[in-house]
């Protein structure tokens, strides 16, 4: 395969480069660095619509919103997974302490097989960033743990909120190389007949419960 | 202002009336109307349909006998479009760097008839008179070519008498698309059917239009149809006034 | 070489295919409806983003700088991927990309494989190709469900079964899921899927992906997706094949932040759909352990050789084209015989085959330019339509067609003020074997197309040149 396979990359890259010789020199645009981008890159609006307008575009795609305080988060998870019947949950490993109420049963995200994620209703993870203007949360790591337990809860500090994708790719530049998932929303599909159905293979509730700073 | 006309040559052939009211409306506005016996076609069927060799001659021939001239009106929104979008990259195809030149220089001077109008002599009202219930169906070319939006609409609301009713799907093709509607008359014929329901539903008794090929094309189906609808070109209703009134 | 796109080679012409869908009022109903939907969603999200036409411009741009500096990005993404724990392949065409993912299959011995959508495996028909090698290739998109299960062909690009409607879909469901009872809201139809996939997504050890974009910078890729199979399929596996055409790459992470505003409002008019995943090589703490990228020429460069066609290569796969084309909106996309229906469809797949199977293709166009104005990363489709159609006409000169002969006569008319003059007043004579009570409702020959559905008005008596000289002339006395 190795032989075929380097015939291959050189005649695919002599190809490119017949091309692209061919094309005229004068419709050679100008460099990367060049290329123009008059779109939106920074902030138009005060923090407080910026924070609103992220609980309304996650609301419009389904996921439940709520407000806290820094010291209130705990006693909302608690309520949150009495209403769910659940006394569990799989917690990322960057969730804090303080964070947890603390008569429940809480397992390690590094400790936890495939087999725990699979059957896990519920799932408490933290962001890098969120995005308003689209209702984003994007995550480093927690790859499963976001993705198999039925119910995500995700905790947003009010200041990982930016308003435009373009701030939001700002801020993850040093971890391009990361892992990274945008979640908007539970998952969904609209395939059939375009109705839009939540929960298809990913979770079907989305809670995010954003920290006011 | 002296104005040149290029009427189109399926007008010239088919829509003789598009092309005297032009001259009607133009000159009861006070301006000089020019007709150059020489001019033909645009090329635009040609060129379109993949004969861009054959087009090339006929833009030659378009250029070489407007390339003087001070201001040139086109009652045809896909002809203006075929100039606009093609001309300039034809010329560049051709090597000439004199015809490069012509067409550069010619290009601003070229109007659709509802952009020389507003755009170019700043008038909505042209004082018409058209006393019956019209909808107005916006080429594509108009739209997304030549980008004129609603400037027929503009001129439309100003002409007294008339009741404008709104076309649903205004944007959608009527399904001619030149040599399309031969090609590829089933899927054309079913695009005119949903055109035809649209007109239909609007109560009208006119459609128009600012170009009369997709109005032919309407017109063939509303005619087969026994519809009962008249198709009539924007200039013939804007030429309209008590005294002489299209029909 | 073999340049394949699906069963494109087989396909009868445009004009022929549509007859029998225009027929299909269910299908016609079905396709009429998700157009619908998804061109008023994206509508309302489009207008909401003020910046729309300076992102369209940006990646226009960014798209002609990646294909002009293509191998440069190229080497650098195999450089990065490799750097990062990935191994890059490389394939000319569609049998040896099968022939590498087969090969990687079985030597990880995989009987089976988890898929999530990528229209390039459509394209060179690695589910074929897995299958005759005994490895069984589960389709985990919803709506590629439906077409695998029900033996059918995608109609759509990002909606590839949206032809079927509820009933039609349970109806496979249960035949070949084995359930005894099933409603027919999506909602169960969606939970069967689930119930359906959930144990494959865990035990299937190999995945295959297509990419999104590949990033030159770092090596990385980004498979956008709204269901959670796509982050099932290249999460879980043991190990990843990425299949992706060259023209995927970007050069930046940042220039993200172009196409995932852009990607999602005009496919399926959300600001962002659930789910994007961006990753890079292997990683020891979760994902596959092995990635295989295999990047796909199959007449990639030869699109890119020509000038004027090369800017089909800046799509981007959202369908935006197909669900506003009053064309698509008739038929569907079975009538284009590929995989990529709809205007995109009818200018790439000539293209990647050199037109031979497919010049009927840049005719299925009425040229109305609802295409290239919905078209988020600028492709001029009309422009290259018309391009193509002039491709099919010098292929088609040595064999004298009646229209060329037409054509080029009717050139030589328009040439000539005296010939065209002449023309005219044949015209009105030759016309009237066809005239009856004022109107021609039957043409003989290829013009009887017109005559079908529509009537015609003669030529009136009098020309308007001839109007206008009776006119100067009447002036001058």
């Amino acid at each position: 395969m190795t032989e075929i396979h380097s015939a291959a990359r050189a005649a695919i890259f002599s190809r490119i480069r017949e091309a692209n010789s061919t094309i005229n020199a004068a419709m050679r645009t100008a460099g990367y660095q060049n290329i123009q981008r008059e779109y939106q890159q920074s902030a138009s609006m005060s923090r407080e619509t910026i924070v609103r307008t992220f609980a309304e575009r996650l609301h419009e795609y389904d996921a439940n919103v709520y407000e806290s305080t820094p010291t209130a988060v705990s006693s909302i998870i608690a309520q949150l997974l009495a209403a769910y019947g659940q006394r569990s949950a799989i917690v990322a490993k960057d969730v804090p302490r303080e964070w947890l109420p603390k008569d429940l049963n809480w397992k390690k995200e590094a400790e936890a097989s495939i087999g725990d994620f699979d059957k896990a209703e519920d799932a408490i993870i933290v962001c890098e960033t969120a995005i308003a203007h689209t209702g984003t949360i994007v995550l480093r790591d927690s790859r499963r743990l976001s993705l198999l337990p039925d119910r995500l809860l995700c905790v947003v500090r009010e200041r990982q909120i930016v308003e435009t994708v373009p701030e939001a790719i700002k801020r993850l530049q040093p971890f391009a190389a990361d892992a990274l998932t945008f979640i908007s929303g539970p998952s969904a599909t609209a395939d059939i007949e375009m109705t839009r159905i939540r929960g298809v293979h990913g979770p079907r509730i989305l809670d995010i419960i954003i920290v006011r700073d | 202002m002296r104005i040149s006309l290029f009427i189109a040559c399926y007008n010239d052939t088919l829509f003789p009336e598009t092309g005297k009211s032009v001259v009607r409306l133009l000159e009861r506005l006070g301006h000089q109307v020019d007709f150059p016996l020489e001019q033909t076609c645009c090329g635009q069927m040609h060129y379109n349909t993949g004969y861009q060799a054959e087009a090339m001659p006929l833009m030659r021939r378009f250029v070489e006998i407007f390339k003087d001239a001070e201001t040139v009106c086109i009652p045809s929104s896909s002809c203006v479009g075929m100039i606009r979008d093609h001309y300039a990259k034809m010329a560049e195809l051709s090597g000439d760097t004199q015809l490069m030149e012509d067409v550069e220089i010619l290009l601003p001077r070229i109007y659709e008839l509802s952009e020389l109008l507003v755009k170019k002599l700043g008038i909505e009202d042209v004082g018409a008179y058209y006393p019956h219930r019209v909808t107005y169906h916006a080429s594509c070319h108009s739209l997304r070519s030549l980008h004129i939006g609603d400037l027929p609409l503009r001129l439309l609301r100003k002409v007294r008498g008339i009741e404008l009713v709104e076309l649903e799907n205004i944007d959608q093709c009527c399904g001619f698309g030149g040599t399309f509607a031969v090609k590829n008359g089933d899927v054309s014929t079913a695009m005119l059917a949903d055109k035809l329901r649209c007109i239909e539903n609007s109560s009208a008794e006119v459609c128009t239009a600012v170009d009369n090929s997709c109005l032919m094309h309407i017109l063939g189906g509303l005619h087969r149809q026994r519809a009962g609808v008249r198709t009539v070109h924007l200039a013939e209703i804007l030429a309209s006034t008590d005294e002489v009134s299209a029909t | 070489m073999s340049i394949r796109v699906g069963d494109a080679a087989e396909a009868p012409p445009f004009q022929k295919a549509v007859l029998t869908l225009l027929g299909d009022t269910q299908l016609r109903q079905n396709v009429r409806h998700a157009t619908d939907v998804i061109t008023q969603k994206r509508a309302q999200v489009v207008a909401e983003q003020t910046d729309w036409q300076e992102l369209r411009s940006a990646a226009s741009a960014i798209k002609t700088h990646v294909l002009q500096y293509l191998d440069q990005y190229l080497s650098q993404f195999e450089a990065a991927c490799t750097a990062a724990g990935g191994h890059v392949y490389w394939a000319t065409d569609a049998d040896e990309a099968n022939r590498i993912i087969v090969d990687l299959v079985q030597q990880h011995g995989s009987r089976e494989v988890i898929k999530v959508k990528t229209m390039t495996s459509d394209e060179i028909g690695l589910n074929r190709a897995l299958e005759d090698s005994g490895i069984h290739p589960h389709e985990t998109d919803l709506a590629d469900m439906i077409i695998q299960l029900g033996n059918d062909k995608p109609s759509h690009i990002v909606v590839p079964a949206l032809h079927k409607n509820r009933q039609q879909v349970r109806e496979i469901f249960m035949q070949k899921m084995g359930l005894r009872e099933l409603g027919d809201n999506p909602e169960d139809l969606t939970a069967a899927a689930r119930q359906y996939l959930r144990e494959k997504f865990l035990n299937v050890k190999a995945g295959i992906s297509g990419a999104n974009f590949l990033i030159a910078e770092t090596g990385g890729v980004c498979v956008v997706e709204s269901e959670g199979n796509g982050r099932m399929c290249v999460t879980l596996p043991d190990t990843l094949i990425v299949l992706a055409g060259i023209e995927k790459v970007i050069p930046s992470f940042r220039d993200l932040e172009v196409f995932l505003q852009l990607l999602p409002r005009s496919a399926t008019g959300e600001r962002m759909n659930p789910y994007n995943t961006i990753w890079t090589g292997t990683q020891s703490s979760e994902g596959p352990q092995q990635l295989h990228v295999v990047l796909l020429d199959n007449g990639r460069t030869r699109v890119l050789a020509d000038r004027e066609g090369r800017q089909t290569l800046h799509c981007i796969r959202c369908g935006a084209c197909l669900n506003t084309c009053p064309v698509y909106r008739q038929t569907g996309g079975h009538a284009y015989g590929s995989i990529y229906a709809g205007p995109i469809g009818a200018i790439l797949t000539p293209q990647l085959f050199e037109m031979k199977h497919a010049q009927s293709l840049p005719y299925a166009s009425s040229l109305c330019g609802a295409c290239y104005e919905v078209c988020p990363v600028k492709i001029n489709i009309p422009e290259v339509l018309i391009h193509l159609r002039g491709r099919v006409v010098r292929e088609q000169r040595a064999s004298a067609s009646l229209e060329g002969i037409a054509m080029k006569v009717m050139s030589r008319i328009f040439s000539s003020r005296r010939r065209f003059e002449a023309a005219q007043r044949l015209g009105k004579l030759a016309q009237w074997p066809f005239v009856s009570n004022g109107w021609i409702t039957s043409l003989p020959g290829e013009l009887g197309n017109w005559t079908t559905a529509r009537d015609l008005r003669p030529m009136p008596k009098q020309s308007f040149r001839d109007w206008w000289r009776e006119r100067e002339k009447g002036k001058q006395s």
